[in-house]
């Protein structure tokens, strides 16, 4: 990450359960509600909502389990996500819009687009995605608040 | 055109937002695929999907869309009404099959070409 930011004001993780998609989206609406809270501007809790709906919905999908945490500090919200499961053989191609490996019961869900992964990259700031194959997959996803004005890509 | 109008117009059954029916529809966008609604729809558009779990909230939520009609006669899971109340997402139901509605939206001047 481009700048560390030490001064962590507010920090909460949440467990994810792998193929439970009855409780699907429920991460991302606490995310969201916390932010809400905060009083962060709209804009901004938009971005991370969407970014981290993405990313509780692929621990859902190709996962056993996983942690998310939530760090907001002065002049940033940070997510982390690391997980044990599949994990991804080739990141370049996984970035990639329209790939995807999600099987006919996820997709009936409307999920396996493929764009999960990109629409991540696009509403952030920064993003790191590594994966150990058959282990895990680590992501983290930055917005940086002083930033906003020319990170709008949907407004 | 807001999404009070349509409801006049295409007959839809009313399932939750009641009160956020005065909302001014941008446009709309028809998928049934979640990734695909959050990348390309626009904010204020009417969704068109025939998906019922309460992750279309969320989604229309997070893109502040105007609404979702659910086609086909589908009914919405108990928790996405609920959960569109909560949200004040107005949810609806139209008799007609993805096509056939989105085509007589259509002509009711509603674009999916996004007015920039
Ligand atoms: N946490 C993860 N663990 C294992 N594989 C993943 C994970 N996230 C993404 N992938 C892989 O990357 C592909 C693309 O992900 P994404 O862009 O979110 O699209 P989708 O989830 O719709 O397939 C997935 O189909 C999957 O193969
Ligand atoms: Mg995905």
């Amino acid at each position: 990450m481009e700048r560390t930011d030490n001064n962590i004001l507010i920090h909460k993780t949440f467990h994810i359960e792998g193929g439970n998609f009855p409780n699907a989206g429920t991460i991302s609406d606490q995310v969201k509600k916390t932010l809400k809270e905060a009083g962060f501007p709209n804009s901004i809790i938009r971005r991370i909502a969407i970014a981290t709906f993405e990313a509780e919905m692929n621990v859902i999908c190709y996962a056993k389990q996983g942690e998310l945490s939530l760090f907001i500090t002065p002049h940033s919200l940070k997510v982390v996500v690391d997980d044990e499961g599949h994990g991804i053989l080739d990141i370049n191609l996984a970035m990639s819009e329209g790939y995807s490996t999600a099987d006919e019961k996820i997709r009936e869900l409307g999920f396996g687009a493929g764009m999960g992964l990109p629409n991540i990259k696009k509403n952030t700031d920064e993003m790191i995605l590594t994966s150990k194959f058959k282990q895990g997959t680590h992501l983290e996803f930055v917005v940086y608040l002083d930033r906003q004005e020319t990170h709008l890509p949907f407004e | 055109m807001t999404v009070f109008d349509i409801i006049n117009l295409f007959g839809l059954q009313v399932k939750a937002g009641r009160d956020q029916l005065h909302q001014a529809i941008t446009g709309g966008y028809a998928s049934d695929l979640l990734s695909d609604v959050i990348a390309h729809s626009q904010k204020g558009n009417i969704w068109v999907t025939i998906q019922t779990h309460p992750n279309i909230v969320a989604v229309a939520a997070m893109k502040e869309l105007a609404g979702i009609i659910l086609t086909g006669g589908r009914e919405p899971d108990k928790e996405t009404v609920h959960k569109a109340q909560e949200e004040g997402i107005p949810l609806l139901v139209s008799p007609l099959f993805t096509f056939e509605l989105v085509g007589q939206l259509y002509e009711k001047g509603i674009s999916g070409m996004n007015p920039c």
